[in-house]
């Protein structure tokens, strides 16, 4: 079923992105290539210890460079010394002691960038190391371990408890039980963090920035800098990327410190290591599985433990904790179930938002245990899913009712069908097999394996939270002819957001010429550009702020039925109006049963993985990626794509190859040479089945996109390594060397 | 020690001088304004940064810029023709959604211009290898080999167009 919207160039159409012939000339102006004359370069010093004591700062050494125009320290922050996203638990500056490598000690702003980084390397810092927590299981259970904040170390433990899992435990014919991990993964969006900050006459700033929710960031940059919202003014600077990475801040207030301080335009930008260091990642994660079922396959009840490790400071790691634990049985019907999910505070990198947001997580692990539950009760991996699967109308592990489309059944019988990729002969070009021309040896060991893997997203920010977003909608004639321009402060970080706004102007307006303005805060706020939410809810306050400007065109109309709609805007002049627009309210879990209607709308994202795998060198190629994915209405179909498949191609990435490797509370890959993304040559191609059952709450009946993908892939690639290896590979990534060296396969 | 050097950047005489070990992206970028040439790696793993020198793609990041002294560059800003009619590739790209954020997508268009002047009419196997050494992190890449395809088209069109002319 679709929904009819037919304009052109409006919903529904593969509109082309209005930045697309900026962004091939070079023109496209992203933070990072931002320029005023006069402006200084500012630079960080960090951390090189996870955990320690700072005994003295002494920035004499920097401010005796040449070029040199400021060092600041904690002491000079004008306001609080604190923020954070939900809780201000993060310095600004180093207070007396560091909690990861890399936290931010001082700053230099100087007149070329080489000079800010030489001084910043100048500045001495005597530390006095201690004992860093970097063991997340110790963090959450083990009483005498050292607190890593003043309250200790658990940030939040949410349960779940729906039914008795004691007593259908005695039920089950079959139980499996599993204990998985995943490693920590990065968001590595090419452009790294950048901003200029532009002292302004009356005191305040202005800040060119690179972020995914510019409000966010000015509620967390003002108190800081001691100046009321109004004086801390944001505007968007082209978003090389973000996938999470940049809802936390960054370098905004410390450029805005130093641009206050020397009275000069500051522009920072990282490099790639200092890029690794500065931004959150995606937590890591412990979890202990146990699944019951009959053994005709149908899940009885499920237990789990997911311990989440947030590393330094709290940043978005409870809203974590509650994707993992409201999700944690994925999109199955089961009567009785007691999950555990805990969110530590440790001295490890720290966590935070990253695409697909805690749910990622639960998902590696409830689809390995489906198919473990699959191998036991004898049944396909399609069959034990099928039997379980949700519709509308169940519930999900908050008792929550599932009131919209949710075919997943349906969905993995369509990927069941497709067909499957011929298999690779023997003696076959070696850029065919896995390792491509580092294959050492002629595909004698080459197995094939196919794995299936479907994914639950919640859409949208869940529990209670006050999740809106503003649209100014100015319909007007210019040169003659009507045109319309929509002011949003939503970020377009890539995923394709102006298109969408323009398309909904023209589809509720009737109006081909539409402008969509520069994000600022000039507006009110458009929550993040996270959650798979922008499409929803900035996409419904453009819609509901066209519906209004049409409400007073059409009273205009009765009144003058003689006039053109050019000649009613030249005689009356423009109509304005600006719209709120939140979506159906939520409440948090419950704290001791987790249940609650906490999720305004679920995703749905199925999965299927057909790679080959060289047993003897450990070498694996993704032959081919399909997905079938539900998003209630298509507005750009190019679009919609495009993120399907980058967001499968993230999931790849969290398979096969993506980890910050983290010893003794220190990253060992700060680069791209060894935090590997995937290639084309890891990207197969990709076969797309995309459904459209629409949610009624939802403008135009649309469900979140950008998430659910990189749910599901990450399973269903393992579970074609499992099926090509007969290993169990419990853990994400997985390494040439846990399948070459395990003792099972060399046995 | 500063020297002074001359590029030919996009058909332009340009002078600068630079320190022995200024790179040639921070000279393209900084002392030439020229900021369409990305840096996303610092160390040529990326591939954003890739510009052509003498019609070869190179990656600006690991060359100084003093090397580049009496060479022709052409960047991502000089792919355009001058009228700003936009290259095959930068067409095709844009048309095919073979960009998302966009910041890779000046260092793929300089290895794909040069590339499909090599092999005007790839294979998809061909068009994979030539730009394995590109990392695009929005896309999955399926809309790139897109992209690079409709360059080809669009190159052929527009050479077909050019011989009809000179007749």
């Amino acid at each position: 079923m679709t929904i009819e919207t037919g304009r052109r160039s409006g919903v529904g159409e593969s509109v082309l992105r209005p930045d697309g012939t900026l962004k091939v000339t070079g023109e496209f102006a992203y933070a990072s290539d931002l320029w005023l004359d006069g402006m200084l370069w500012g630079a960080t010093l960090r951390s090189p210890h996870p955990s320690a004591w700072i005994r003295s700062v002494d920035i004499g050494p920097a401010l005796a460079m040449p070029g040199v125009f400021a060092a600041l320290t904690h002491r000079n922050v004008p306001g609080e010394k604190s923020y954070g996203l939900e809780h201000r638990d993060q310095p600004v500056l180093a207070v007396d002691e560091v909690r990861y490598q890399g936290e931010p000690v001082a700053l230099v702003a100087a007149d070329h960038p080489e000079t800010a980084r030489r001084a910043a390397a100048a500045i001495v810092v005597e530390y006095e190391p201690r004992e860093a927590v970097v063991d997340p299981m110790r963090a959450a259970f083990d009483p005498d371990c050292p607190a890593v904040h003043p309250n200790g170390n658990l940030v939040r433990h949410q349960p779940v408890r729906v039914g008795d899992v004691g007593a259908a435990a005695t039920g089950a014919e079959v139980v499996v039980t599993g204990e998985y991990e995943v490693g920590m993964q990065d968001q590595a969006f090419l452009g790294p963090e950048s901003g200029l900050a532009v002292p302004a006459e009356d005191g305040g700033v202005d800040l060119y920035i690179a972020t995914q929710w510019l409000h966010v960031d000015r509620d967390q940059i003002a108190p800081c800098l001691g100046l009321p919202p109004g004086k801390v003014r944001l505007s968007l600077a082209g978003v090389g990327g973000a996938f999470g990475a940049r809802e936390d801040l960054s370098m905004q207030i410390h450029a805005s410190m130093l641009a206050l301080r020397t009275g000069r335009p500051v522009k920072m930008v990282y490099g790639r290591e200092e890029s690794f260091l500065g931004h959150v990642h995606r937590h890591p994660a412990r979890m202990r599985y146990e699944h019951g079922a009959t053994l005709d396959g149908r899940l009885v009840y499920v237990k789990a433990e997911i311990v989440l490790d947030g590393g330094a400071y709290r940043s978005s790691t409870p809203a974590v904790v509650g994707n993992a634990a409201s999700l944690g049985v994925g999109p199955y019907e089961v009567a009785d179930i007691e999950i555990d999910a805990y969110g530590v505070y440790t001295n490890n990198p720290p966590c935070g938002a990253m695409r697909g947001f805690g749910a990622v997580q639960a998902c590696y692990a409830y689809e390995s245990q489906m198919d473990r539950l699959a191998e036991a009760c004898g049944l396909s991996p399609v069959e034990i899913r099928t039997r379980n699967a949700v519709s509308q109308g169940s519930r999900i592990a908050t008792g929550q009712l599932i009131d919209t489309p949710a075919p997943l059944a349906e969905m993995l019988a369509e990927i069941a069908a497709m067909p499957l990729p011929e298999p690779v002969a023997v003696q076959a070009d070696l850029r065919l097999l896995p390792g491509g021309v580092s294959q050492t040896t002629h595909g004698e060991g080459v197995r094939r394996g196919v794995g299936y893997a479907v994914g639950l997203k919640n859409i949208c920010f869940s529990e209670g939270f006050d999740d809106y977003s503003t649209a100014q909608v100015r319909l007007e004639s210019l040169a003659g002819e009507p045109h319309v321009l929509v002011h949003t402060a939503a970020a377009e970080v890539g995923q394709g957001l102006v298109t969408v706004q323009a398309q909904i102007a023209r589809t509720e307006l009737g109006v081909d010429r539409v402008t969509v303005a520069p994000a600022d805060t000039t507006v009110g706020s458009a929550g993040s550009s996270s959650a798979s939410r922008q499409s929803y809810v900035t996409g419904g306050a453009v819609k509901t702020a066209c519906e209004a400007v049409r409400q007073r065109l059409d009273a205009m109309r009765a009144e003058h039925p003689g006039l053109s709609l050019d000649e009613l805007l030249e005689r009356f002049g423009p109509i304005e109006e600006t719209r709120e627009y939140r979506h159906r309210p939520t409440v948090p879990m419950d704290p001791v049963t987790g249940q609650g209607d906490t999720h305004t709308q679920l995703a749905l994202c199925v999965h299927r993985a057909v790679v080959d795998v060289d047993v003897e060198l450990g070498l694996v190629k993704v032959v081919e990626l399909a997905a079938v994915q539900d998003v209630g209405k298509i507005l750009n179909p190019l679009a919609l794509e495009g993120q399907i498949h980058g967001g499968s191609a993230q999931g790849l990435g969290l398979a096969l190859m993506e980890e910050i490797q983290v010893r003794d509370g220190r990253v060992l890959n700060p680069s791209f040479t060894d935090y590997l993304i995937p290639t084309i040559l890891d990207m197969p191609p990709m076969r797309l089945s995309i459904l459209e059952n629409p949610d009624p709450h939802a403008p135009y009946g649309l469900r979140g996109a950008g998430e659910p993908p990189t749910l599901s892939s990450t399973p269903a690639v393992a579970a074609a390594v499992r099926a090509a290896t007969g290993l169990p590979l419990t853990r994400v990534p997985i390494r040439p060397e846990d399948i070459a060296l395990t003792p099972a396969s060399i046995s | 020690m500063n020297h002074p050097i001359t590029l030919t950047v996009n058909g332009v005489v340009r002078e600068a001088t630079v320190p022995a070990r200024r790179l040639l992206s921070d000279c393209l970028r900084h002392d030439l304004g020229l900021t369409g040439t990305h840096v996303g790696c610092e160390h040529g793993v990326c591939g954003a940064c890739t510009v052509l020198l003498d019609g070869e793609p190179v990656r600006s990041c690991l060359m100084f810029a003093a090397t580049a002294d009496g060479h022709e560059i052409t960047t991502v800003e000089g792919l355009a023709a001058a009228d700003g009619t936009l290259s095959p590739a930068q067409r095709a790209f844009a048309e095919c959604h073979g960009l998302q954020c966009g910041f890779c997508t000046p260092g793929f268009l300089c290895t794909v211009t040069a590339f499909l002047r090599e092999n005007a009419a790839p294979t998809d196997e061909e068009v994979v290898e030539a730009i394995s050494g590109n990392l695009c992190r929005c896309t999955g890449y399926q809309n790139i080999i897109k992209a690079v395809h409709r360059a080809a088209e669009l190159q052929a069109e527009t050479r077909a167009d050019k011989e009809e002319g000179a007749r």
